[in-house]
């Protein structure tokens, strides 16, 4: 540790100073540091379970803020449909022109299927998943953390009122409710897309490419997005609600919580396609 | 005792990780009275009211409101007696999402199930108490002054008619002309509720006007209580270098933690 850094060439102090205990810690004593790390992400799971078995109760029982939920709805679901729909739009055109180059020499239709599931089964939920962390997340972290460190979530306790059911409960509803119908509208705005450049830009027939569409595509590409999209809600208003909910010390601390619940949502965004992916197609 | 005692601390104690901020703190508030602690920065004064208020769980001792003891109640004992509470905290934690009326109404509605109508008309008699007019009711508290924004909080402190009401450091960070408009605000609000009141200062020009008790908290005990009449003659050195805030005497500033 820091103490020990005491004796030894000058060099040797001077990298010690330099370095955060948690890497000193691993170069002199590599096993407790790894143990330390491994206890440490133990306790913060625990913590996030407790927080999300705490929050899903509340959701259920009454009293139940129709009005908190409805303005949550509008800002997740109704606010986000320009950036959602641009995301949208231009990945179905690039799909379209990058299948294009890729599989037009085995068949044309092959341009439409490649857009039409890709969309729908990938790129519509994580696409719209990782703009709504970005936009969502943060702004819940941001607005939570700043209630947490101007005392304001221990105000709504001395006022009778359980902040999970106030603060938590109708942000997680609102998340798991609104992402689908958000990648819903993806959905349909990125196949637009892939067919715009297929018929005004590549030259496809019109009336063959929704043909194509409308053969391959099977239910179960759209309702497995719409499934994978209500779990990321839920991921996305956890994760801005817990790092708002856990934020210490000023605006720093309403910063790091910021970041880190984007940063989070999004790896666990990545993680949770891919462990979807593999329940639902697996077979 | 002839009043029975509204709030009764045995022997609280509470640390975070090594570092022990309350250690054994007992204290009574007779119903109806009004008890300062006073106490420098980092005594733990802020935890000790905590505690009371049920948002700290102490890890010893127990803390008894109107006789029953609320360390490790049930949710939902804790929430009926949370309802007894009103608080005034520190930088007024005023609602910014929600107009000044549905701050003050807040109690009545969420947790008196008030319609929003009637909780408008209460909130304006509130506001009316503390000195301010209709005018402000629909602003937003970020258009209010420091001043304001207390005197809104101190509103919705007492808008539920609660019947212990605890003050958080009320006048810091206030000139000092509303500084006094604010103690004679809490006296006033006090007197008029009939309510038990418990706060936490290091203005002694508030403490001395607001208080008939005072109790001093220095590093996790409390180490004098007595009536605010006999603070100056507490015998106490520690007391004494607080109350005329003198720099040398037995308490030593921690400048390094």
């Amino acid at each position: 540790m820091r103490s020990s850094a005491g004796s030894g060439p000058a060099w040797r102090a001077a990298i010690c100073r330099r370095l955060p205990d948690a890497v000193l810690d691993l170069i002199t004593n590599p096993l407790a540091g790894i143990g330390r790390v491994f206890l440490g992400f133990l306790a913060a799971v625990g913590r996030l379970m407790l927080f999300t078995g705490t929050a899903l109760t509340h959701v259920m029982r009454p009293p139940i803020y129709f009005r908190l939920i409805l303005r949550q709805m509008l800002e997740i679901g109704y606010f986000s449909l320009p950036v959602v729909g641009l995301t949208a739009i231009f990945t179905g055109m690039v799909l379209a022109l990058q299948s294009h180059t890729g599989f037009s020499r085995f068949a044309e239709s092959a341009v439409a299927l490649v857009v039409v599931i890709s969309m729908t089964r990938e790129l519509g939920p994580v696409l719209a998943g990782l703009m709504v962390a970005g936009r969502i997340g943060a702004a819940m972290a941001a607005e939570i953390g700043t209630m947490r460190v101007t005392e304001q979530i221990d105000a709504l306790t001395t006022l009778s009122t359980n902040p999970y059911k106030y603060l938590v409960a109708p942000r997680l509803l609102s998340g798991i409710l609104m992402l689908p119908c958000l990648v819903l509208v993806a959905d349909i705005i990125g196949v637009f897309g892939g067919f715009l450049v297929s018929t005004y830009v590549l030259g496809y027939n019109p009336a063959a490419y929704i043909h194509n569409s409308w053969d391959t595509l099977k239910t179960m590409d759209v309702v497995s997005g719409l499934v994978k999209a209500a779990v990321f809600g839920l991921i996305i208003t956890l994760m801005g609600c817990y790092h708002g909910y856990n934020s210490r010390g000023g605006a720093q601390g309403v910063g790091q919580a910021t970041t880190n619940a984007v940063v989070s949502a999004s790896i666990l965004i990545l993680t949770g396609d891919y462990i979807l992916t593999a329940l639902f197609f697996s077979k | 005792m002839t009043v029975p005692a509204k709030i009764r601390l045995i022997g609280v104690e509470k640390s975070f990780g090594a570092k022990t901020v309350l250690d054994g703190v007992s204290l009574e508030v007779a119903a109806g009275s009004s008890t300062v602690i006073i106490g420098g920065s980092g005594s733990g004064k802020s935890v000790m009211l905590k505690c009371m208020l049920g948002l700290l769980t102490p890890d010893n001792g127990s803390i008894l409101i109107d006789g029953e003891d609320v360390v490790g109640m049930r949710p939902r004992d804790s929430e009926r007696v949370m309802k007894k509470f009103g608080m005034l905290f520190q930088g007024g934690a005023l609602f910014d999402s929600l107009p000044v009326w549905e701050n003050v109404a807040f109690g009545l509605i969420e947790g008196r199930g008030m319609s929003r109508a009637a909780a408008r008309g209460k909130a304006e008699d509130t506001l009316a108490q503390v000195g301010l007019g209709r005018d402000v009711a629909s602003l937003s508290p970020a258009e209010l002054s420091g001043g304001m924004q207390k005197r809104v909080a101190l509103a919705r402190a007492i808008a539920s008619e609660p019947e212990i009401i605890f003050f958080d450091e009320p006048t810091t960070g206030l000139d000092p002309i509303m500084a006094d408009v604010i103690n004679d605000l809490i006296i006033k609000c006090v007197r008029d509720l009939g309510a038990t009141a418990v706060s936490i200062t290091h203005d002694m020009h508030s403490a001395r006007k607001i208080s008939d008790r005072v109790a001093m908290l220095y590093h996790g005990k409390l180490i004098w209580i007595g009536p605010t009449g006999e603070i100056d003659h507490s015998g106490n050195d520690y007391v004494d270098q607080f109350i005329n805030g003198r720099a040398d005497g037995p308490i030593k500033m921690e400048l390094k933690g």
